[in-house]
């Protein structure tokens, strides 16, 4: 058997990694759209409904406190499932996945580069929004052992719906098909989940359905950072359900992993 | 049966022939079916280290089936295959390293400048070419601050090729790589290919331009309906080399045309026959696009 392709080294799967994570973010925040309805969307939303909505939910808790944990669970949604559903279609049809995949480049290191502009863009929205929030409309920046809840909701949401949102991808013919799919349901979920509205408000079998999906309880975890824990009697079950929180996001981290393991593929459908 | 070796008879591979180990590409019997028929139905192919092919053929005949195949897009139903020495089916890093490829499809629309593209992909070899000196091989160097998508389309395909060169591959793929050039552009791409050429690399290149075939190409390959019906220097493809030369010319005010399997002795009389210049003399052989309607012609041959 002769060996004919030669023995180069090849670079390192590390630095590789560090390319991809630099070409992402270069595409991220050069792209107006994308800077725009990712980055920019969650700020209007805050700085609107914080000027419109500043009523008061009893205990001294104004709504612009409900609304920061419902905005940055929202925030989170698109730079993880909503970027990664649409991007990741677009990437498919236009050819760029195809091209990728033609290259030595170890396949691990595209969903690195991913996961790198997801958290990127995901740490910029929660400082913005943390940052107009404390600046303009009174919030208590979260302390103490709230830093570890907002911390690990934050990962572990971001982790699922950056997982469902490669998964999503393949469902797509191609990004704007994907954003046509994608943000309608979004912005639904954003209505029956406790983002614009107080959960209690949404009606019963509403709240059933939002409670299948991860933003609800990214939303309901940060509320427990951003509110005093006397409001957590006005939650469905009375109490913040952190454990629960934990165990839906983790199981959507599990669902989402599989489909994106049985369905990702570097070519459009029909194309091999 | 006795082995055929590719190199006296490259155009003649008989399915029993094994695979040869030190082709760039070797190709036995290849099978791709879609649905209930075959696009590729037992294709047999050899490429010499060094060599550059030309594949033609009709839309849907099998040309990019195959090449994707020999890329490592596609699974074949049946067949075997070697690219440089390895199963495209099992090929690993090690083995793309040594590929370069340009896609029919081409790269998508970037935010990134033409430069940082091919630092990106050169970041994905063990061996680059400088990307600074491979924009200006493909004439992109004043565009080296551009982003991708705002390129034209020629420029845009011209940014391809040098995504598939920065690697430095030894075997380079390219998929109907002239589409949408001007005369001018085209011009300037056959040179890179023949620099390229120069260094050593082999490629295999699917056209729909027959002079870009006869240009480019050592041999050119004919597919149709999901075969290889002929492989052979572009002179010699369909027989144009034995082929008969027809000779015109005006003599007596009429317009006269004549077929010889010896046209120098036929000219050589014809000339005798006038005082001067012969009226209108042109000799002329098939040319490639004639030998080419012809193999592809009839689908029912």
């Amino acid at each position: 058997m002769v060996t004919a392709t030669s023995e180069r080294a090849l670079p390192s799967v590390a630095s590789v990694c560090r390319t991809r994570a630099g070409v992402e973010l270069k595409e991220f925040f050069r792209q107006r759209e994308s800077v725009v309805f990712t980055l920019m969307f969650p700020v209007i939303l805050l700085l609107v409904f914080g000027a419109v909505l500043n009523y008061d939910l009893g205990s001294g808790v104004s709504f612009t406190q409900y609304f920061m944990a419902g905005v940055i669970a929202a925030g989170i949604l698109g730079a993880s499932l909503q970027n990664m559903a649409i991007g990741i279609a677009t990437e498919r049809s236009d050819g760029t996945l195809k091209g990728l995949a033609g290259t030595p480049m170890p396949k691990s290191a595209y969903f690195v580069g991913k996961v790198a502009q997801v958290f990127v863009v995901t740490v910029a929205i929660v400082v913005i929004l943390l940052v107009i929030g404390v600046a303009f409309y009174g919030i208590d920046p979260p302390s103490g052992t709230d830093w570890l809840t907002f911390a690990w909701v934050a990962a572990l949401g971001s982790a699922a719906c950056t997982l469902l949102g490669i998964a999503v991808s393949s469902l797509a013919r191609n990004g704007r098909s994907a954003s046509a799919t994608v943000t309608p349901v979004a912005l639904v979920l954003q209505f029956i989940s406790g983002v614009f509205f107080q959960f209690s408000q949404v009606p019963t079998w509403l709240q059933t359905v939002a409670s299948v999906f991860p933003l609800k309880w990214m939303a309901q975890g940060l509320r427990s950072v951003f509110l005093p824990d006397a409001l957590a009697a006005s939650e469905p079950a009375g109490t913040w359900e952190l454990g629960r929180v934990a165990l839906v996001l983790g199981i959507w981290c599990v669902v989402g992993l599989a489909l994106c393991v049985r369905t990702f593929r570097w070519q459009d459908r029909g194309d091999g | 049966m006795t082995r055929t070796p590719a190199a006296t008879a490259p155009g003649d591979v008989r399915p029993a022939t094994p695979l040869d180990p030190d082709a760039a590409i070797s190709v036995r019997g290849l099978v791709k079916r879609y649905g209930g028929s075959a696009a590729v139905a037992g294709l047999d192919l050899d490429i010499r280290r060094g060599e550059i092919v030309a594949l033609l053929g009709p839309t849907g005949a099998g040309k990019t089936t195959t090449v994707e195949i020999l890329e490592g897009y596609r699974h074949r139903d049946g067949g075997d295959v070697r690219v440089l020495g390895v199963d495209p089916a099992t090929g690993g890093r090690q083995w793309k390293a040594d590929l370069g490829i340009v896609l029919q499809s081409g790269a998508g629309a970037s935010q990134l400048t033409c430069l940082e593209l091919l630092r990106a992909q050169a970041a994905y070899f063990p061996d680059p070419r400088d990307p600074a000196e491979v924009l200006e091989l493909v004439g992109l160097t004043e565009k080296a601050g551009a982003r991708g998508r705002t390129l034209s389309g020629g420029q845009r395909r011209r940014l391809d090729v040098a995504l598939g060169i920065v690697g430095r591959p030894r075997l380079l793929f390219l998929d109907e790589p002239t589409t949408g050039f001007d005369p001018e552009a085209r011009r300037q791409f056959w040179a890179l290919i023949r620099s390229l050429r120069d260094l050593g690399t082999t490629m295999l290149l699917t056209t729909h331009y027959l002079d870009e075939a006869e240009e480019l190409a050592d041999r050119v390959g004919v597919i149709a309906r999901g075969r290889l019906v002929e492989v052979a220097v572009p002179a010699e493809l369909g027989g144009r080399g034995q082929a008969p030369a027809v000779v015109h010319w005006t003599e007596d005010g009429v317009r006269r045309t004549a077929e010889t399997a010896t046209p120098t002795a036929f000219v050589r009389e014809l000339a005798g026959r006038f005082p001067g210049e012969v009226p209108d003399l042109a000799v002329a052989r098939p040319t490639l696009e004639d030998v080419y309607l012809q193999m592809i012609g009839d689908p029912r041959q």
